[in-house]
């Protein structure tokens, strides 16, 4: 309605002027473009340096942000508008900021990729927890651009993960199933359904059993990264493997 | 009656003949259109309403209530709305003031005049407003009408819906206006994607849900009542289910699974895809949630399904069972199944309600090298012709029609962010209705 009103005040204004300067066009200009937000939409920008560590070691989180009067990193809380902070993650992390602010909610993430600590001293593979070898030996299943099938060169890493599973029968999984950017947001939960099913489907013919497994879909709801471009989108079509205990 | 049935009639003539011209002119993406084939449409004058009382409260009512009503006639798409500039000095406020002859030669030459008056007193306000056929000085009173209520911005906004509507039902073949329907749709506003509610010009926008999750594709019922929606709970994707009767979430049966994009029938069943057997397919059940069945049985993934909403015996979904996602009919019990889209991305289809028409986001070109973008599009069920409504403006996609079936509202990502648009059925008349956070997913009320 306001924006109807303030359309309809500049077109008069552009007859007025048109009129009192005398000139002879005979088109009226074109209406001006819609009327911008009355706040802006805040930004924000996430990275991690250096984005693959070993365990043990730290990686620096550099965050900015513009119009937003809230700030935080889940798993670390509010934080100043732009800043940086040192991190250790014991296992491969996904950093999520939220800014809000009068123009809304922006979000960003950095993913840490922890590898697994540099050659130990000893073997401390017994005094690891099942958690930490869950993350340390199972990896994520990645897939092409709207398919839902295990491609062939996904297939060593899922009988990876089968064989560990098989050697760990206690442990309970979820498959989330994420996809890119790209496309309906119903599509891709979809789509997301169908992958995490997929790779349950491989786990189970390659001879874990099927109750030890739940899938979820988060489609496009939940990102790995954000930015628009081929290699972040190939992190984002994936089926992520929870531990559940 | 019949040349007003027959006003109304001529809208969706409009837009049949802009379909079968298209088919001559396929291999072009821009498609001369407008609403006005072969019509001439009514020029109507909308006069401002005057003042009735001394109230100081009626400056700011009237200016409400004048934005208001001269906004929805606009939006009706049916008229030529005379400019205010053009109108006479000297502004009726009751019908002994009408001077015909000013508004009906020219600058303004209108055969149509809106007009009336507003006045407060105490804490209600009396709204006075007729329509006049200036061609016809015998009996030139189309309709006159009053209207009461308490004096606040609100209830004159919904005064001046209720007149527009009025008028957009006499002068526009007999269809109901829109100016008193809801949008329903996604916003982020909060921090979490939550159901939010407005009125059908972006005005009065609300939180309706709470629940710090992910809730997402609202889908109203037929007749107002309720509002079902899915969410990310624990177990999985469940359909969620608003009651507008108690304003509050009501209990609904959860299936298992991912359960996704609801979608009413015009008797009240429900639609939605789940993956309670395995593979994502279309299920439907009864507005209780009983009797569930499955109507595809594939690999899909299928989803989106939306009913014919005249009709209720066929359904339109999208399914990846040959790739790419790709628009389908089918009867409402699984049978018959046909695929309507031929090539590209093809995604929310919407059924309109007469029947007639689907539209829906399509890349139509998509692949390597390939210029696609996500664009709105209309296709004649029947024939299967269709008509691209949205060009070069970012990513277009959940469209959906409004009760009348002359507008469609979308979403569209061309400000950079995700925000709601309306506009006509051929693409013009474009509106944006959000502007803060991102908003999705708009589903419009049925009446």
């Amino acid at each position: 309605m306001k924006h109807q009103m303030r359309t309809w005040s500049l077109l008069v204004f552009a007859l007025g002027t048109m009129m009192f300067l005398g000139a002879c066009a005979k088109k009226l200009p074109p209406p001006p473009p819609p009327a911008a937000p009355t706040a802006q939409a805040p930004t924000a920008s996430l990275a991690a340096n250096p984005n693959t560590i070993n365990a043990g070691e730290s990686t620096t989180l550099t965050w900015q942000t513009t119009g937003a009067s809230d700030v935080s990193i889940d798993g670390i809380g509010p934080v100043d508008g732009s800043g940086s902070r040192q991190v250790s993650p014991a296992t491969s992390t996904t950093y999520h900021l939220i800014a809000k602010g009068a123009g809304g909610t922006q979000d960003a993430t950095a993913r840490v990729t922890v590898s697994a600590a540099p050659p130990p001293e000893q073997p401390a593979a017994e005094n690891l927890t099942e958690q930490e070898l869950f993350a340390k030996n199972v990896k994520d299943i990645y897939f092409a651009y709207d398919k839902s099938d295990i491609a062939p060169d996904q297939q060593s890493a899922l009988q990876g993960d089968a064989q560990f599973l098989q050697q760990h029968a206690s442990i309970h999984i979820t498959v989330e199933g994420y996809c890119d950017e790209r496309g309906s947001t119903e599509y891709n939960l979809a789509l997301g359904t169908s992958r995490a099913d997929a790779v349950k489907n491989g786990l189970v013919q390659a001879g874990v059993a099927g109750d030890r497994i739940k899938t979820y879909s988060y489609g496009k709801e939940k990102p790995f990264c954000t930015q628009s471009n081929e290699s972040c989108w190939q992190q984002n079509r994936r089926g992520h493997m929870v531990y559940e205990k | 009656m019949s040349n007003a049935f027959q006003l109304g009639r001529r809208f969706i003539w409009a837009v049949a003949l802009l379909l079968a011209s298209a088919t001559t002119v396929s291999a072009q993406d821009w498609i001369r259109t407008g609403t006005g084939l072969g019509v001439e449409k009514v020029r109507l004058a909308a006069a401002d309403f005057k003042s009735s009382t001394q109230d100081p409260k009626n400056v700011d009512l009237l200016k409400t209530f004048n934005d208001t009503l001269t906004n929805d006639l606009d939006n009706a798409g049916i008229f030529d709305l005379v400019s205010k500039s053009f109108h006479p000095l000297q502004v009726p406020g009751q019908p002994s003031e009408v001077n015909s002859a000013a508004w009906n030669s020219p600058p303004p030459n209108a055969s149509m005049l809106a007009f009336g008056n507003l006045g407060a007193a105490a804490d209600k306000v009396t709204v006075q407003g007729w329509l006049y056929d200036l061609k016809n000085q015998a009996s030139p009173q189309v309709l006159g009408k009053q209207y009461s209520d308490s004096a606040t911005a609100d209830a004159v906004r919904m005064i001046a819906h209720k007149f527009a509507d009025e008028i957009i039902f006499r002068l526009g073949g007999g269809i109901n206006g829109i100016a008193e329907s809801k949008i329903y749709f996604v916003s982020d506003r909060s921090g979490h994607k939550e159901i939010w509610m407005m009125d059908y010009d972006g005005a009065n926008q609300a939180q309706l849900t709470h629940l710090g999750s992910i809730s997402l594709s609202p889908r109203i019922s037929p007749d107002g009542s309720r509002l079902a929606f899915s969410s990310a709970t624990k177990s999985g994707w469940e359909i969620l289910m608003y009651s507008f009767d108690l304003n509050r979430m009501v209990a609904f049966p959860r299936f298992g699974g991912m359960n996704l994009s609801p979608s009413w029938s015009p008797d009240g069943k429900i639609a939605f895809s789940s993956s309670r057997n395995g593979y994502p397919n279309i299920f439907a059940i009864d507005g209780s949630g009983g009797n569930a069945r499955r109507l595809t049985n594939d690999q899909g993934p299928d989803v989106s399904p939306t009913w014919n909403r005249k009709t209720g015996s066929q359904i339109a979904f999208v399914s990846g069972r040959t790739g790419l996602p790709q628009i389908y009919t089918m009867e409402a019990d699984g049978t018959n199944v046909q695929r309507i889209t031929d090539q590209g991305y093809a995604v929310s289809p919407n059924w309109s309600p007469n029947g007639q028409f689907l539209t829906f986001s399509w890349m139509r070109k998509y692949g390597p090298g390939e210029p696609g973008a996500n664009d709105l599009y209309l296709m004649d069920v029947a024939s299967k012709q269709w008509v691209q409504l949205t060009h070069d403006a970012g990513r277009n996609d959940f469209p959906c029609w409004s009760p009348d079936g002359r507008h469609i509202i979308f979403q569209s990502h061309r400000t950079g962010t995700d925000q709601i648009f309306t506009m006509l059925a051929d693409g013009t008349n474009v509106k944006q209705l959000t502007f803060k956070g991102n908003n999705t997913q708009a589903n419009w009320s049925w009446k």
